[in-house]
């Protein structure tokens, strides 16, 4: 490299203020730098990523009195892919006076993650949860409502109670909605400048501190050099390491992978969430999967046949005797509703044992026969008719009449770069938000938790911590750094090499970018999936090692280096095959297991996952050592002060 | 999958090329053999593009990115339909299943002079960004806020609101519009705002500020011919057109009633 990274010294901090649990944010608030009204116009904050944490984000730093510099991949702010989450978001309000409570959330939420969160982080966002609920009705966001009025709620999984608000089967969208409007109205005033079509290629540091970014013109090709005062990266998660997942197509880990390449450390890169009902795999030219949200579980059973005998013959004729509804027969207080990790690993289990139905074998019963029965197919159509419509379309089959055939399939990185409590990386100035940072769902997330999360980020924290930077460093960044810096020129110099090597190797090469990333796909969903062990890793390394050689040496591309969607491709997949590495060898040395990662050598008898407390309570955070190199681990103990580390049970 | 016939058809694709903004386009034509039924659309297009690749071709320009119908950015008219015969759906919630084998399909962009073609199937649809600018916002600030519960909605106006505001901002309705018009787009954000209470204090500024960007753009007007209604894959209502004028006529009023009272005070 030509740049240097910024090497990581010292221990990690994560710089949780002292005090009781619920004190620690208002004594953070109490005690953090501000910048006075007329001075925060002389700042700038470079937001990458307008989602849920990166478009409130942006808007509200805007509404502070910064400049905003806002950068996203599409047209416009509002096609972010939180705009597809489904199923609803939490907060603590406890309107059904079902006794939740912010301790509930929180406990819910550690418990959920299976003991791998930081308990103050997660602490601060079950406190955030209910103000994101009231913010986000003065926006005109349209919550589900009952004739009383009032906010309706329904229940997601990993919960005893019902906290979960919602807009039909569209909360996502609802809910990026009202951030888009929010930052829209800046951007109408002057105070957020939007950047459509860029993706970020690289962070600029200077003296030490995040000052800029290099972009590039996904239209024009055209590099470009942003400076600012401090950079915000809300570029979500890393799923389409899968080549299949929920995940929307330009969904990418290049931002937060070139960040780490600079020096940020990268947190638990094993941690992901394989979301239990997705509608299965068909054939070998799907470009995505398609998620039936949690939400469906609220009325729908899960279920195989007793029998493999069974598994080929209409479900319907399947009399009840000889359906095991195995979520209810496991989990019978938690039922159709445990947790993702679990559900998933459950529907695994029992396709393993050859009890899977369809023509793959590999998928499972959602049944919403007795629910129609129960309340009404207008009921059911009332719920959640977008989402069996939807279903309808893809598998031209009917949910009203028969179960749906539902699968595992990858939903959401818990892993990311590694944040302290204000949300800021290893690296001086710049903020990792969202799905981008490791920080709230340790080792599996429960469903309606990363709206919460995103929008909690965007719009109670950063905009207090990002202050507080400012603020404490006011002398040196109100000295301005242009983009005629020596560090601006050496990172353009090197996106720009970058990009010529890829359109060069392609010119002689044989495999697409699509061909090498489907590949890749297998290998991580193989052996970096729902089951992990010390040989398969191995393995993965070597066959990722072997794919990489094939990216290097033998890519096939066409078109030139303006609008060209491939190529897009081949830059992020250069990024997911680094990334992949890191992934096993974090799989690898956590000998463990612990919610989304299950290493086959650490099960209880009865095959759920057994933690190691006395080895891994702590966050794996990894610095990259260059290129072919091995990364080192770092690791911030958790400590556990206010929750008892116990074996998480669903039973 | 259980349906997951592995039958497969044949198509000849006849699409729209372009190099760039200002280059001239024109039709051509492709053969693709062995497409599955159960293929998507763009699953189809994908297909064709790794094809081409390997012939040492540039690969056909379209936009597509959740692929489930939310995120509004897939945008192509199949068959000289705003995405394809299939009623309420965006073009990545087509199969293949809904043509026949051996049919000749045609593909091309929105069409639209406020949608520039930036290269074959894609548009420049920032125009639409620019009139959710203009005003299609509460104007609340961030931070926090009375209670969620304080105001109490009906549920049916709730309901409404909802409806209006399923828009995914893809610019089918601009494109299925004889006028190019964008009326549907604008109407649903000034519908779901004002049905509900929140949107109340800045309605009357929010629709002329809305339509007169909308008209700025070089959208045309709205003659009541519904195409949008039946293009649109999230199904929005031309009611919501409906409630525009009346919003408009309504705030237009009363500026003239309140530039007239200026008037008559400065008279005075």
């Amino acid at each position: 490299m030509s740049i240097d990274r910024i090497p990581f010294s010292g221990n990690l901090d994560s710089g949780v203020p002292a005090g009781p649990l619920e004190k620690k944010w208002d004594s953070y608030k109490s005690n953090m730098k501000l910048v006075n009204p007329a001075n925060k116009r002389k700042y700038s904050v470079i937001v990458v990523g307008t989602g849920l944490a990166g478009a409130s984000a942006a808007a509200s730093l805007a509404e502070l009195g910064y400049q905003v510099k806002a950068f996203c991949t599409h047209d416009s702010a509002r096609r972010a892919h939180s705009i597809a989450a489904q199923g609803g978001i939490n907060a603590a309000k406890s309107y059904p006076n079902d006794g939740d409570s912010v301790w509930r959330l929180f406990y819910d939420t550690i418990k959920g993650g299976d003991y791998r969160a930081r308990e103050a982080n997660v602490y601060r966002l079950a406190q955030n949860s209910t103000s994101i609920i009231d913010q986000s009705v003065s926006q005109g966001v349209p919550f589900a409502r009952e004739y009383s009025g009032e906010l309706a709620n329904r229940s997601f999984g990993g919960a005893q109670v019902s906290r979960t608000f919602y807009a039909r089967g569209q909360t996502g969208q609802q809910l990026l909605l009202g951030a888009y409007a929010q930052l829209m109205k800046e951007v109408d005033k002057g105070k957020v400048t939007l950047f459509p079509y860029r993706e970020m290629l690289d962070v600029v540091m200077v003296d030490h501190k995040a000052r800029g970014i290099i972009t590039r013109n996904l239209n024009t090709g055209e590099i470009e050099r942003h400076a600012a005062d401090a950079v915000v990266l809300a570029t979500g998660g890393y799923g389409r390491v899968y080549f299949l997942s929920t995940n929307a197509m330009n969904s990418n880990t290049t931002a937060i992978w070139r960040a780490h390449k600079r020096g940020a450390l990268f947190g638990n890169p094993c941690y992901v969430q394989i979301h239990p009902t997705c509608i299965p795999v068909s054939g070998n030219h799907q470009a995505k999967l398609t998620l039936m949200s949690e939400s469906l579980r609220n009325d729908g059973r899960v279920w195989v046949p007793k029998k493999k005998e069974d598994c080929k013959k209409n479900p319907n004729d399947i009399a009840e005797e000889d359906r095991d509804y195995y979520l209810e027969r496991k989990y019978p207080s938690f039922g159709n509703l445990a947790p993702r990790d679990i559900s998933s690993r459950a529907a695994k289990e029992v396709c393993d044992e050859g009890r899977g139905v369809g023509t793959s074998g590999l998928a499972v019963y959602l049944d919403f026969r007795d629910a129609i029965k129960r309340d009404g197919e207008a009921a059911i159509r009332e719920r959640y008719g977008n989402l069996f419509d939807m279903y309808h379309e893809i598998t031209n089959e009917n949910p009203y009449q028969a179960p749906m055939r539902i699968y595992p399939a990858v939903h959401y990185t818990m892993g990311g770069l590694w944040v302290d409590y204000s949300l800021q990386t290893t690296l001086p100035g710049l903020f990792a938000a969202g799905e981008a940072n490791f920080s709230d769902h340790g080792a599996n997330r429960l469903g309606a938790s990363a709206l919460m999360q995103g929008l909690s980020d965007g719009y109670f924290v950063l905009p207090y911590t990002v202050t507080n930077y400012l603020g404490t460093h006011a002398q040196e960044l109100l000295k301005k750094v242009d983009t005629h810096h020596a560090a601006f020129e050496a990172a353009e110099k090197e996106v720009r090499a970058g990009i010529a090597r890829i359109l060069e190797v392609g010119k002689k090469g044989t495999r697409t970018p699509t061909e090498i990333y489907r590949d890749l796909g297998k290998v991580v969903w193989e052996k970096i999936g729902m089951a992990r062990s010390e040989s398969g890793l191995k393995e993965a390394i070597a066959e990722i090692q072997k794919l990489q050689h094939d990216f290097d040496t033998n890519l096939k591309l066409t078109g030139d280096d303006k609008l060209n969607k491939n190529l897009e491709t081949a830059g992020r997949l250069a990024d997911f095959l680094e990334l992949a590495k890191l992934m096993a060898e974090d799989a690898l040395h956590r000998g463990e297991s612990c919610g989304g990662h299950f290493r086959v050598e650490s099960q209880t008898p009865d095959g759920e996952a057994q933690r190691d407390d006395e080895n891994f309570a702590y966050v794996a955070a990894w610095e990259y050592q260059g290129k072919g190199q091995g990364s080192k681990l770092h690791k911030e103990a958790l400590a556990y002060e206010n929750v008892k580390l116990s074996v998480r049970s669903y039973k | 999958m259980g349906t997951s016939t592995e039958k497969t058809m044949n198509v000849k694709l006849k699409i729209w090329r372009q190099e760039g903004p200002s280059a001239p386009g024109g039709f051509e034509e492709y053969s693709l053999n062995g497409v599955l039924v159960d293929m998507s659309f763009l699953e189809m297009l994908d297909t064709l593009n790794e094809k081409l690749i390997h012939e040492g071709k540039r690969p056909v320009e379209f936009e597509s990115d959740c692929r489930e119908g939310i995120c509004g950015t897939c945008s192509l008219m199949v068959q000289g339909q705003a995405h394809g015969p299939v009623r309420g759906a965006t073009t990545c919630q087509l199969y293949m299943r809904a043509f026949r084998d051996g049919e000749l399909i045609t593909i091309e962009p929105w069409r639209a002079k406020a949608f520039p073609v930036l290269r074959d199937l894609v548009t420049d649809r920032r125009a639409f960004d620019r009139i959710q600018m203009a005003g299609g916002y509460t104007g609340a600030k961030t931070g926090p806020h009375a209670d969620a519960n304080a105001i109490l909605i009906p549920k049916d106006i709730a309901d409404r609101a909802m409806d209006a505001a399923a828009c995914i901002g893809c610019g089918a309705c601009v494109a299925a519009c004889p006028n190019a018009s964008a009326s549907l787009f604008t109407s649903a954000k000034v519908a779901q705002l004002a049905l509900l209470p929140q949107g109340h204090p800045n309605r009357k500024q929010r629709v002329i500020r809305m339509v007169d960007q909308m008209d700025k753009e070089g959208f045309g007007s709205c003659s009541n011919l519904q195409e949008c209604e039946a293009a649109c894959p999230k199904k929005i209502s031309i009611q919501n057109i409906a409630i525009l004028k009346q919003e408009y006529f309504k705030a237009a009023i009363a500026a003239d009633f309140r530039a007239g009272m200026a008037s008559a005070e400065g008279g005075a």
